[in-house]
């Protein structure tokens, strides 16, 4: 027995010489990054997700890039471009020098090619409407017209693409930073199958032809996926690292574990419990920022009593947003008073949302609900989460002891809370909405009638009207005061009631230099490098 | 024993087809679809990818195309990852869970029928409350906690072995291992100290003992063949259960193994994965309960 | 016959509390019974009730066992905890064991083309994918806790059944079965008279294991809302979520994780000692 506890001793110490990979990472120049589930594929007309456009912002490079500090965008693989007086015709300039992985240099035709593969129908891409803003994309894409020639997008010549909008969209080049908007090579995709196939093996490594900083190097399911430098990149000296490691961590704790060991620069996220200790443990390493998200209460208005609007006006006034994000989500959130978040630089509504007990017990008093007269139990429903469940826990004491309302919390799977909200067998629901480019539109869009993602059954056809009018405003301050008239509407009906502006919490070795923050936390990797102090 | 074996076999196919009937029609009912999203799919590209993966048909029909598909061997594409085959994917992780769960098996057995054995043989003194007291342990600490514990101390606080990977860097094998192993191990012993006890009150073991046969021949020959009856009925199922239930410590150590793609694959509705991986594991199940039959009727001929 | 029969269980008895370690046992999981029953009247706090700007506090006189993440009593939510958890460990391992014995004896004791059909059909079960199957029973059934304990129980049983079938497979060849048989006695009879009470030793063992494994499994099913709903809690939510937190807040892990523990040791040794009390052949001595 003794031996036993020797040699497992002796093999103990044995393994504790393991070299952390952050420190081998010095030498190396990769940078290893935890990014959450295994990404679905790397076709960037498929794909939907965050941690698939992490890794697609290394593989591929649109004709704008998104700017690290969230400035306007830097030139791409367009050099510059031209924008007509009306705002509808934009002629981009393309640099000579931009090249695939493979050698073939990227031109005007390549983005042609992989926008009508987007708006094919047959691909049924889930991300068309990124540019549904172009003349006749969307008819194209639902089938109403068949010919592509007819759509808004034309190669002038080589390096010459010119683009005609159906409506003014001054966030257009930002559009274009997205990940649905980058080309793909032409014969890779036609080499595994045609056009408008799904699933072929072209983004596997060594198939994959990309023209971003770096190429695809290795993919292993649920392991890892290396990218490495790409030597044809038309801005090499501007690409430090050698390499990147992405790590798909579903799971926070490991995620937070690896970090703590050494096993990765940046993570995903951190443990909702850890943030207030680690203020003080990691001060340098937490890191917190703005994002371009809300975290709201979707009301099925066609649910009684919840079609009442001064029900719902009673609900929001009894929600003590402050308490909230101070005492239970921690992570340095905002109270939210708009649907769409506060930006400083661009859009800041001016809805004001106010915590009123008294005032809300009136309402209800006022509707006839009191003693004798309860208010009928409502059900929140909300996906099975920590975060979720402490929130709803508290609210539920809020809408309690402030309102006297009593509701009932369910958890479900994701698959099971998504698919109660789109056939509305919901009263309340938790959602939260991240938006795709800096822009109000991505948000109050999704309130106008009948969009797929409104799901409350609310329907304003004055905010559907002042949209649209949004929509064709030449300038963009034209353009904010219909929104902000839209969210005024929006915020006084009441169909989503919206707690908290999301903050993007992370943890970032100190090695990591040239790392910038954003509101839609994205940014290139060029200009990223790894350096001890 | 090869008609036995031959008799199974035979047996096990229409057990598979009741499973995959039963699947089939479990998930197409099942509330969510494949493609549901938090950014909603509009109407024309949903009719696509139903129409792209025949679930436009009726389900009937689609239940008969997909066992003629798999008659032919082809378990068509996964639906969370589209350009990879549901085959593709068991490939992938099954050597990996694989091995996960023969080190974790061995490690049970060794320690768990030493413990059992031990404390089987001194029932009721301290070398029996003490590996028992353990192994009730192992058993109340569910993997949940014991690996992220684990990788606190041995990880985090020690630096010994790293808290993540399988096969990256080298010891990473050695907490999923243990985190795997000790709940099994635990049940190990204990069913061998039951089995133990029960067989050293048998007739024949005293009639072992009368004849003068030394004490170490007793047990090990004559004692513990049939005192592991309920530990090898148990390792079967145990077996099959290390493989399927290896989702959490794969999750917890961050291992590539089948095990996460088979829970994965029921919450994101990936239907072709989870009817694969549950074919796949059905078969495992019934291959291992087979093996543990036949190593019974080895230990007690009486039985054949 | 009855009269021999009272006295075999008066002796079972007997001997059970003579087994310090098993009486010992035997009190806690009364108490801790006790404790659940009268929780509404005797928890120190509601379940429910939230001090946010207490927020997660260690042990103090005010709270005993500390509060957690929103400043709730532990102490309260232990104790209602244990009423759903010991609820469905019972009942669950109940249902488990009762399906189990019946079928693995049925199976083993009848052999050939029964045996086989019997034992297939295990098979087949244990291939069903669980968690679909559960997501499924929430659909139909909508959330109830019955429901829980029948879909564990449902779940459980097969590999109880394995292990009894294997049993009775060796005790149906052994002498006393066959003089029995010999003798005319029916087959209901060997089961229940003779079978049965000689696989106590290794069912028990099993069920006693079994009982942990469902009240942790409780906490998953939780997981996909089939379970207790917050802010309701089970021991094994409550062991789950001090998992997550347990280098901050170490009291949210360890107060229900000693509970639990308590309770699993003290039915492990209740169960030992039930199985000497009850073994046939200890008897016969």
């Amino acid at each position: 027995m003794k031996k036993i506890i020797y040699i497992t001793l002796i093999f103990l110490t044995a393994c504790s010489s393991y070299e952390k990979p952050v420190d081998s990472s010095l030498e190396t120049q990769v940078l290893l990054i935890g990014n959450g589930t295994e990404p679905q594929d790397l076709d960037p007309h498929i794909v939907t997700g965050v941690p698939e456009s992490k890794i697609l912002m290394a593989l591929l490079e649109g004709l704008v890039i998104r700017h690290p500090d969230g400035k306007s965008p830097l030139p791409g693989v367009a050099q510059s471009w031209d924008i007509s007086s009306n705002g509808l015709i934009y002629t981009f300039n393309l640099r000579k020098n931009a090249r695939w992985s493979n050698g073939d240099t990227v031109d005007a035709h390549d983005f042609v090619y992989s926008w009508k593969r987007v708006l094919l129908p047959s691909l049924g891409s889930q991300y068309p409407d990124m540019l549904y803003d172009i003349k006749n994309a969307e008819p194209f894409n639902k089938g109403e017209i068949t010919d592509f020639n007819e759509v808004g997008v034309k190669a002038i010549n080589d390096y010459q693409l010119q683009v005609t909008l159906a409506n003014p969209a001054p966030y257009f080049i930002e559009l274009l930073t997205h990940y649905t908007t980058r080309p793909v090579h032409k014969e890779t995709i036609e080499q595994y199958g045609s056009i408008d196939s799904v699933g072929t093996k072209w983004t596997r490594p060594g198939n994959f032809v990309g023209n971003g900083p770096f190429n695809l190097k290795e993919w292993q399911l649920n392991k890892v996926i290396e990218v490495e430098k790409s030597n044809t990149y038309w801005d090499n000296s501007a690409v430090k690292l050698n390499g990147i490691k992405f790590y798909p961590i579903d799971n926070v704790t490991r995620e937070d574990l690896m970090f703590r060991s050494g096993q990765l620069h940046i993570t995903g996220s951190i443990p909702q419990e850890k943030i207030d200790s680690y203020k003080t443990l990691y001060p340098q390493e937490l890191k917190i920022f703005p994002y371009f998200g809300t975290y709201y209460y979707r009301i099925n208005i066609n649910k009684p009593p919840l079609d009442e609007k001064l029900v719902r006006d009673a609900l929001s006034l009894g929600l003590d947003r402050k308490e909230l994000v101070d005492k239970v989500a921690k992570g340095g959130q905002e109270p939210a008073f708009s649907f769409t978040p506060p930006d400083k630089n661009g859009y800041y509504p001016t809805t004001k949302l106010e915590f009123n007990p008294t005032k809300a017990k009136q309402i209800l008093n006022d509707l006839g609900y009191s003693e004798e007269n309860p208010f009928p139990k409502i059900e929140l429903l909300y996906n099975t989460s920590e975060g979720h469940q402490k929130i709803a826990q508290a609210i539920q004491q809020m809408w309690k002891t402030n309102l006297g309302v009593d509701i009932e919390l369910t958890n479900t799977d994701w698959k099971v809370y998504l698919s109660r909200q789109q056939i509305g067998d919901y009263s309340i629901s938790r959602a939260g909405w991240i938006g795709d480019y800096p822009d109000p539109k991505t948000f109050l869009d999704m309130m106008v009638t009948g969009r797929g993602n409104n799901q409350t059954g609310w329907s304003n056809q004055e905010y559907d009207s002042l949209l649209k009018k949004a929509a064709n405003a030449t300038n963009q301050t034209e353009r904010f005061n219909y929104f902000n008239e839209a969210e005024k509407i929006l915020m006084d009906e009441k169909p989503i009631i919206p707690i908290y502006t999301y903050t993007r919490m992370y943890m970032l070795h100190p090695d990591v230099k040239g790392w910038k923050s954003n509101l839609l936390d994205t940014r290139p990797y060029q200009n990223i490098e790894l350096i001890r102090d | 024993m090869i008609s036995l074996i031959f008799r199974r076999f035979l047996a096990a196919l229409p057990v598979l087809l009741v499973v995959i009937t039963v699947t089939f029609f479990m998930v197409h009912s099942a509330p969510g679809g494949p493609f549901d999203a938090d950014k909603a799919v509009s109407k024309e590209v949903l009719e696509q990818l139903n129409e792209r993966y025949n679930l436009n048909e009726p389900v009937w029909k689609q239940y008969f195309i997909y066992l003629s598909n798999v008659v032919q061997g082809d378990f068509g594409p996964s639906f969370r990852y589209p350009s990879r085959s549901v085959t593709e994917l068991i490939l992938t992780g099954l050597p990996i869970t694989f091995e996960l769960a023969l080190y974790s098996i061995i490690f049970a057995i060794f320690i768990g029928v030493s413990a059992g054995l031990i404390s089987g043989l001194k029932p009721n003194t301290s070398y029996d409350y003490v590996p028992m007291t353990l192994a009730m342990a192992g058993i109340c600490i569910p993997s949940i906690i014991l690996g992220p514990s684990l990788s606190l101390v041995f990880g985090i606080t020690l630096q010994w072995v790293p808290v993540s990977g399988w096969g990256d860097i080298p010891g990473d094998k050695i907490l999923p291992v243990i985190t795997l192993g000790t709940a099994y191990a635990a049940y190990c012993a204990r069913l061998t100290r039951g089995g133990m006890l029960e067989i050293l009150n048998q007739d024949f073991i005293r009639t072992a003992r009368a004849k003068g046969l030394s004490e170490t021949r007793v047990v090990l020959v004559h004692a513990l063949r049939g005192g592991l009856t309920p530990v090898v009925a148990f390792l079967g199922p145990a077996m099959a259960g290390l493989l399927a239930g290896s989702f959490v410590v794969e999750t917890v150590f961050g291992i590539p193994g089948l095990g996460r793609f088979y829970v994965e694959a029921a919450f994101n509705r990936d239907y072709t994965m989870i009817l694969g991986t549950t074919i796949f594991f059905s078969s495992l199940i019934i291959f291992f309960n087979l093996i543990a039959d036949l190593v019974a009727s080895a230990l007690n001929p009486k039985l054949r | 016959m009855a009269n021999t029969e009272s006295s075999l269980y008066e002796d079972a008895f007997r001997r059970l509390f003579s087994n310090k370690l098993s009486l010992f046992s035997f009190c806690f999981i009364s108490f801790i019974t006790i404790l659940a029953i009268l929780t509404p009247w005797i928890a120190p706090y509601d379940y429910a009730y939230q001090d946010l700007d207490l927020g997660p506090s260690g042990p103090s006189m005010a709270h005993w066992m500390g509060t957690d993440v929103l400043g709730r009593d532990l102490l309260t939510r232990i104790l209602y905890g244990s009423r759903i958890s010991l609820m469905v460990g019972f009942l669950a391992t109940m249902v488990a064991l009762f399906i189990g014995v019946i079928w693995g004896t049925i199976a083993g004791y009848a052999g050939g083309k029964i045996d086989t059909v019997m034992m297939r059909i295990v098979d087949a079960m244990y291939g069903v994918p669980f968690i679909i199957l559960i997501i499924l029973l929430m659909v139909i059934f909508g959330r109830n806790l019955v429901l829980l304990f029948v879909a564990i129980g449902a779940v459980e049983w097969l590999t109880m059944s394995r292990i009894v079938r294997s049993q009775v497979r060796s005790l149906s060849q052994q002498e006393f079965v066959l003089a029995a048989q010999a003798m005319g006695v029916s087959s209901v009879d060997i089961i229940f008279r003779h079978l049965i009470p000689n696989t106590v030793g290794p069912v028990i063992v099993y069920a006693t294991l079994t009982v942990p494994q469902i009240m942790l499994l409780e906490a998953f099913l939780s997981f996909l809302g089939l379970g207790v709903q917050a802010p309701m809690s089970s021991w094994g939510i409550l062991i789950r979520d001090g998992a997550v937190s347990m280098e901050e807040y170490w009291w949210l892990l360890i107060f229900p994780s000693i509970l639990f523990s308590l309770t699993l040791y003290s039915l492990n040794f209740i169960g030992d000692g039930l199985r000497d009390a009850l073994d046939p052949r200890t008897v016969q001595n």
